[in-house]
């Protein structure tokens, strides 16, 4: 990509103002990124020395890279010396100081998905009181689920209290130079989950990041490490159900998944980072690297997502599936409205024998969206008799969208079966009037139809995600058929 | 003649009246409905007979506002009040019901889920509290039984791997649901077996009553030998060219719509003969 070139050469050509402000207010960095800021936030945070250096190496590594341009997106060059990488948790000077201060449009979302009043405040990043009794409740659960041995905690934390697992795993699964974007996660990231369960245990309950929300204004480069030793089963949930107000902001996630022998991991993602405006002004851009080892024999990872928001989606949950008979699957809804663009699918990796795996894949697109499936099946030479079903449907709204679908399938094992189903439809005429003749309004009708369609994903999401995703796809289709 | 029966001997509701409607394709402005006078009393039951291409279904979603027609001259009313004015869920909300001649499926979304969504905007519109799903499911479980639909049936999406006849019966069994004041009847028998006919139309029977007008359209007398109406109006090329009882079904299936055809054009003008 050109537009990288004038960052690296002004990287090397310029002295950055940068730097640590002590005042308490604005207790952020100056932007720019340089060796130096990587030093300056391992040492707030306390780092030992193996983990700065394992930043730094990823940070020399992706001065090396090229941010990749393969993707169905475009949009403006970033300019990654502008970005501030690390900012303390606002207070109340910074962010709204009530509901009065926030964008009624925001609101009024929040409204029709029926978050409570007190949520929405959260949500909207008003410091109020409420905050902190949400992080008392996350404590609480904490103290119960380390009696079973479960860990459960941000990443710094588990920095300090559990080194020796962080080290292990650690880039065990996205390497530091596994892309562009995981390469500068790696260098820069500011906080996360770290989750491990420990031997033969079923997780007694969802572990969710909803309770770190209002901390997400801090970081856009979080990294979440699941650890699930053998025989143990969780099922975690990463909502990103606060639309953000901030244009154009980057976010790079990195997400490694490991499943030891018999292992379950479901990880389920709702995404509703802000879009942008209608004209397509702002939004968030988002390069996330997710991946899960199946590791141990007859491990399963599953990936669920509904991805309705972001200007810019680039995601590719995958599974390495290494231990027999493990199985790997990936369900996926991914909405574009407006002028959102929204590259993602996924990735399955068959090495061990009889790994199986499944993809789901729902695209909608709606208004200027555009929609794009991006999937690769490999199986590898010793992978005998492996199985893998993709299933990928696109739907339209309206004449000026799109859906791309881009399968690659690499085989080197003739024992493998696998099948690709794929589909291309417009919502009907002839559904919409039949749902008015029933006495629905056209925005219901449409809502209605495009929950259909997405249903096979949706029944894969707990429960109070399901209904959460369902209203999501109806707020964010609205207006786009008139 | 049945029609004028009504306002001498009862004082019905006019439901539906019709003035000279024309309608054309909007796409390449072709007439179909070359001015269509009809008026439906509460309690009657009228069917619109013709042969293909008569106009029968371009009425039926005329009626129901249905895009992609342009009406270019005359009126409807709906119980006084100006049909063609409303959007197609209001009409819907309102009392009209269409049962379609190719039920359209809608994959993914149950069809108690669908019919209970369809039955809150309808309670919602008349002003009476929503219903939830457990009081709909009672609500149900007799019209479900009218109309034979199974329990399997009632859980699968909206007519997606219906057999013709089970697509027919889930339109009535949703007439039976939603209670309307006017049901049209697009083709109701076309596509089906003689048990699956006895099925539909004795549900249709069922929700024949004082209150509530029906418009069969048919190509074929076979459905009326099921579903008697009070008045039998025989479409041809976008007019009403003929209006009489029952055995104006009989005398149809006996020579053809050909017979029509010809007297019509021997009486020189339809309109004429559409009055009788």
């Amino acid at each position: 990509m050109s537009s990288q070139n004038p960052v690296l050469d002004e990287l090397t050509s310029q002295e950055y103002q940068h730097g640590f402000v002590t005042d308490i207010a604005s207790d952020s960095f100056l932007p720019g990124l340089d060796e130096e800021v990587i030093r300056k936030l391992s040492a707030i945070k306390g780092e030992p020395e193996w983990l700065l250096e394992w930043r730094l190496k990823a940070y020399r590594h992706w001065l090396t890279m090229k941010e990749p341009t393969w993707a169905m997106v475009h949009y403006p060059a970033i300019d990654y010396q502008k970005i501030v990488y690390y900012s303390a948790p606002k207070t109340q000077k910074d962010g709204p100081k009530s509901l009065a201060d926030v964008d009624p449009e925001l609101l009024a979302t929040y409204e029709k998905l029926g978050v409570p009043l007190e949520e929405r405040a959260i949500l909207a990043g008003v410091a109020v009181d409420a905050v902190f009794d949400s992080v008392s409740v996350a404590t609480t659960f904490r103290e119960k689920l380390s009696e079973m041995g479960v860990i459960f905690c941000s990443f710094s934390e588990a920095v300090k209290s559990h080194p020796e697992l962080v080290r292990k795993y650690l880039g065990s699964v996205v390497p530091q130079g596994d892309n562009f974007f995981a390469a500068l996660n790696s260098a820069v990231f500011s906080d996360g989950s770290f989750c491990y369960i420990p031997k033969g245990v079923t997780c007694p309950m969802e572990l969710s990041t909803y309770f770190r929300i209002n901390q997400a204004n801090t970081g856009q480069f979080e990294r979440t490490l699941i650890i699930a030793a053998e025989g143990a089963t969780v099922s975690y949930l990463e909502g990103c159900t606060a639309p953000k107000r901030d244009t154009n902001q980057l976010h790079a996630a990195v997400v490694e998944l490991v499943a030891l022998d018999d292992a379950k991991i479901k990880y389920s993602t709702v995404q509703n980072w802000y879009p942008g405006d209608r004209e397509g002004k702002g939004g968030i851009y988002n390069f996330v690297t997710k991946r899960g080892k199946c590791a141990g024999k007859r491990s399963r990872i599953s990936w669920t997502q509904v991805e309705t928001g972001s200007a810019i989606t680039w995601k590719y949950p995958s599974c390495v599936l290494l231990g027999d008979d493990s199985v790997g699957e990936f369900y996926s809804v991914a909405l574009a409205n407006s002028f959102q663009q929204a590259d993602t699918g996924t990735k399955m990796i068959h090495i061990g024998k009889n790994t199986r795996s499944t993809i789901v894949s729902k695209g909608i697109s709606a208004g200027h969206g555009q929609n794009t499936y991006r999937g690769q099946v490999w199986i590898q030479k010793g992978a005998e008799g492996a199985r893998n079903h993709s299933q990928c449907d696109s739907l339209l709204l309206g004449a000026h969208c799109g859906a791309h679908t881009f399968p690659d399938i690499q085989v080197k094992n003739s024992t493998a079966q696998l099948e690709h189903e794929a589909s291309t439809s417009k919502i009907g005429e002839d559904q919409l009037f039949y749902c008015r003749q029933r006495g629905l309004s056209n925005e219901d009708a449409v809502s209605m139809i495009v929950n259909g369609f997405a249903r096979r994903v949706l029944k894969e999401l707990p429960m109070e995600f399901a209904v959460e995703a369902q209203k999501l796809l109806g707020v964010s289709l609205e207006g786009s058929v008139g | 003649m049945n029609g004028e029966r009504g306002t001498s001997e009862k004082k019905e509701m006019t439901m539906l009246q019709i003035e000279n409607l024309h309608a054309r394709i909007q796409d390449d402005g072709t007439e179909i409905l070359k001015g269509i006078d009809l008026t439906i009393r509460a309690g009657e039951v009228h069917a619109i007979m013709g042969p293909n291409g008569s106009g029968k279904s371009t009425l039926a979603h005329v009626l129901s506002g249905r895009d992609g027609y342009e009406v270019t001259a005359g009126r409807v009313l709906y119980q006084g009040k100006d049909l063609l004015a409303m959007a197609p869920e209001i009409r819907a909300r309102e009392g009209v019901f269409l049962s379609f001649q190719y039920p359209v499926e809608i994959p993914g979304v149950a069809n108690t889920y669908f019919l209970r969504m369809s039955l809150n905007a309808v309670r919602k519109h008349r002003g009476l509290p929503e219903i939830d799903a457990m009081d709909f499911m009672e609500l149900i479980e007799g019209k479900a039984k009218l109309l034979e639909m199974e329990d399997a049936l009632m859980a699968r999406s909206v007519n997606e791997g219906f057999s013709g006849g089970e697509k027919k019966r889930n339109e009535i069994f949703q007439m039976a649901v939603l209670d309307p004041k006017l049901a049209i009847l697009d083709e109701t028998d076309s596509g089906l077996d003689i048990d699956a006919l006895r099925v539909v139309a004795t549900g249709i029977n069922a929700l024949r009553s004082p209150e509530r007008a029906m418009l069969v359209i048919t190509h074929y007398q076979r459905l009326l030998n099921y579903i008697e109406p009070d008045v039998v109006h025989v479409l041809a090329d976008g007019r009403i060219v003929k209006t009489g009882d029952r055995t104006l079904a009989h005398l149809l299936e006996e020579k053809g719509y050909g017979w029509i055809e010809a007297e019509g054009a021997a009486a020189g003008t339809t309109a004429a003969v559409a009055k009788g």
